[in-house]
């Protein structure tokens, strides 16, 4: 019997917010959704598009996700039976149309916006940064604000994590570094910023 | 498509296709569970039992599934597998559940299992999306345990090998020196190298791999200069 957390947040929401964005940062620390990572991190216009787009569907999924696990799933739902087992398959597919309705809605409504993040939302789909974060606010028993809070954290972090490395490779492109562009480079960008996190942090305790 | 042996689709799987080095795919269960060999043996286990099952569904189904939402299809054939070792590993293996945690359940979303079922399975009979599913699932292992065994040598000074064994009727990983027929190899194999504790952090991750490359990419361009050599050019 999975004992359903309530909808008002019960934690600190401070350190939920801190370690998201930086402490457990979803790509530097906790390795999710590198593909879009060094897949489009060439140039910051692009991973400015990724980084609005993810941060906007990690929150929507969080705020689908939660009841539907709690109020449906779980065995003191509605349904009285444990369906716990079908949450990954669940998650997906929420997550699937949910990307697909927002592409539908976004197109028709605000053809500039869709220009500029349309291109990328098909992509969030199988990123495993959104259906990470769905799973660790299943796994970590969060309350339904705190999820939400957490979901937004962990696309903040997302993002500025995008930012800074597409900073430090047009940087890289641009002196022409051959043998560090590509993927070496971006995993070489990525190591210095996670030690500067990762020592940041072990230093200053929160 | 040319005629393959079923050994030619495995190698390719391995070297040609590496998915990790060559394709640059799957990066996110590399990095997070490389932090020791045992770890990254248990996570190759996972991937390969999706791989193989994916692969072998997809061909079956291959004349069934309608293109047009072929990658939904995928992604459910792809998640029964997942859900299932995700069952057996949290039944028979808790400690490698809990330390491989939510890298299991991503394997959903693994780029490598969904592009070799768009790329192979969808268009191959069921032998040949077999033997690709072993190569690419050897080729991501191979990949996962060296950057495993690098990491845990700078990191800790020692390695340690594992391998899936029952004991006592309790199935486990348990050191290669325990299992009979093994017992000359040491355990842990010590390196007299200073312990280099960022290696087992997450920058270490990101170090390691990016070094990998570096070496692969030097070593490629090094080969092709020669065979530009052996056909003439002047470099």
């Amino acid at each position: 019997m999975i004992e359903t957390p309530g909808l008002m947040p019960t934690e600190d929401l401070f350190p939920i917010f801190v370690n998201a964005m930086f402490t457990k940062n979803f790509l530097l620390i906790m390795f999710l959704g590198l593909c879009s990572y060094v897949g489009l991190t060439t140039n910051s216009d692009t991973s400015k598009g990724m980084s609005m787009a993810v941060t906007f569907v990690m929150t929507m999924s969080a705020i689908l996700t939660w009841p539907i696990y709690y109020y449906l799933l779980s065995d003191a739902s509605i349904l009285k039976t444990d369906l716990t087992f079908l949450r990954t398959i669940c998650f997906i597919l929420i997550i699937a149309s949910f990307v697909q309705l927002v592409e539908f809605i976004i197109r028709k409504f605000s053809p500039p916006l869709y220009k500029s993040l349309g291109i990328y939302l098909p992509l969030i789909a199988t990123n495993c940064a959104v259906l990470g974060v769905v799973l660790l606010n299943i796994q970590e028993g969060y309350t339904y604000g705190a999820s939400i809070i957490y979901a937004f954290a962990a696309g903040l972090g997302y993002s500025w994590v995008m930012l800074a490395t597409a900073a430090v490779r047009e940087k890289l492109i641009m002196r022409n570094v051959d043998l560090f562009s590509g993927f070496i480079g971006a995993f070489f960008a990525a190591t210095m910023v996670a030690l500067i996190v990762v020592s940041y942090f072990s230093v200053v305790k929160l | 498509m040319a005629k393959k042996s079923f050994v030619g689709e495995i190698i390719r799987g391995i070297i040609k296709d590496n998915p990790v080095f060559v394709l640059v795919l799957g990066l996110c269960p590399v990095l997070a569970v490389s932090t020791s060999f045992a770890n990254a043996l248990g996570m190759a286990m996972a991937f390969t039992f999706v791989m193989l099952g994916s692969n072998i569904f997809v061909s079956l189904l291959r004349k069934q599934i309608p293109p047009g939402v072929r990658i939904p299809i995928f992604i459910l054939i792809i998640c029964t597998f997942v859900t299932m070792i995700d069952m057996m590993l949290e039944a028979f293996l808790p400690p490698m559940y809990e330390a491989l945690g939510i890298f299991v359940p991503l394997i959903v979303v693994n780029c490598i299992v969904i592009g070799r079922a768009e790329a192979f399975a969808n268009r191959n009979p069921v032998l040949p999306s077999i033997a690709d599913g072993i190569g690419i699932s050897i080729g991501f292992a191979a990949a996962l345990m060296l950057l495993g065994s690098i990491r845990e040598i700078l990191g800790t000074g020692a390695l340690k090998l594992m391998m899936l064994w029952s004991k006592d009727g309790e199935l486990g990983f348990y050191p290669l020196s325990d299992i009979p027929g093994f017992s000359f190899v040491p355990n842990p194999i010590e390196f007299s190298i200073e312990p280099a504790t960022v290696m087992v952090t997450p920058p270490g991750a990101f170090l390691t791999i990016a070094a990998l490359m570096l070496l692969f990419k030097i070593m490629g361009d090094r080969k092709r200069m020669k065979q530009l050599k052996k056909e003439g050019y002047e470099i």
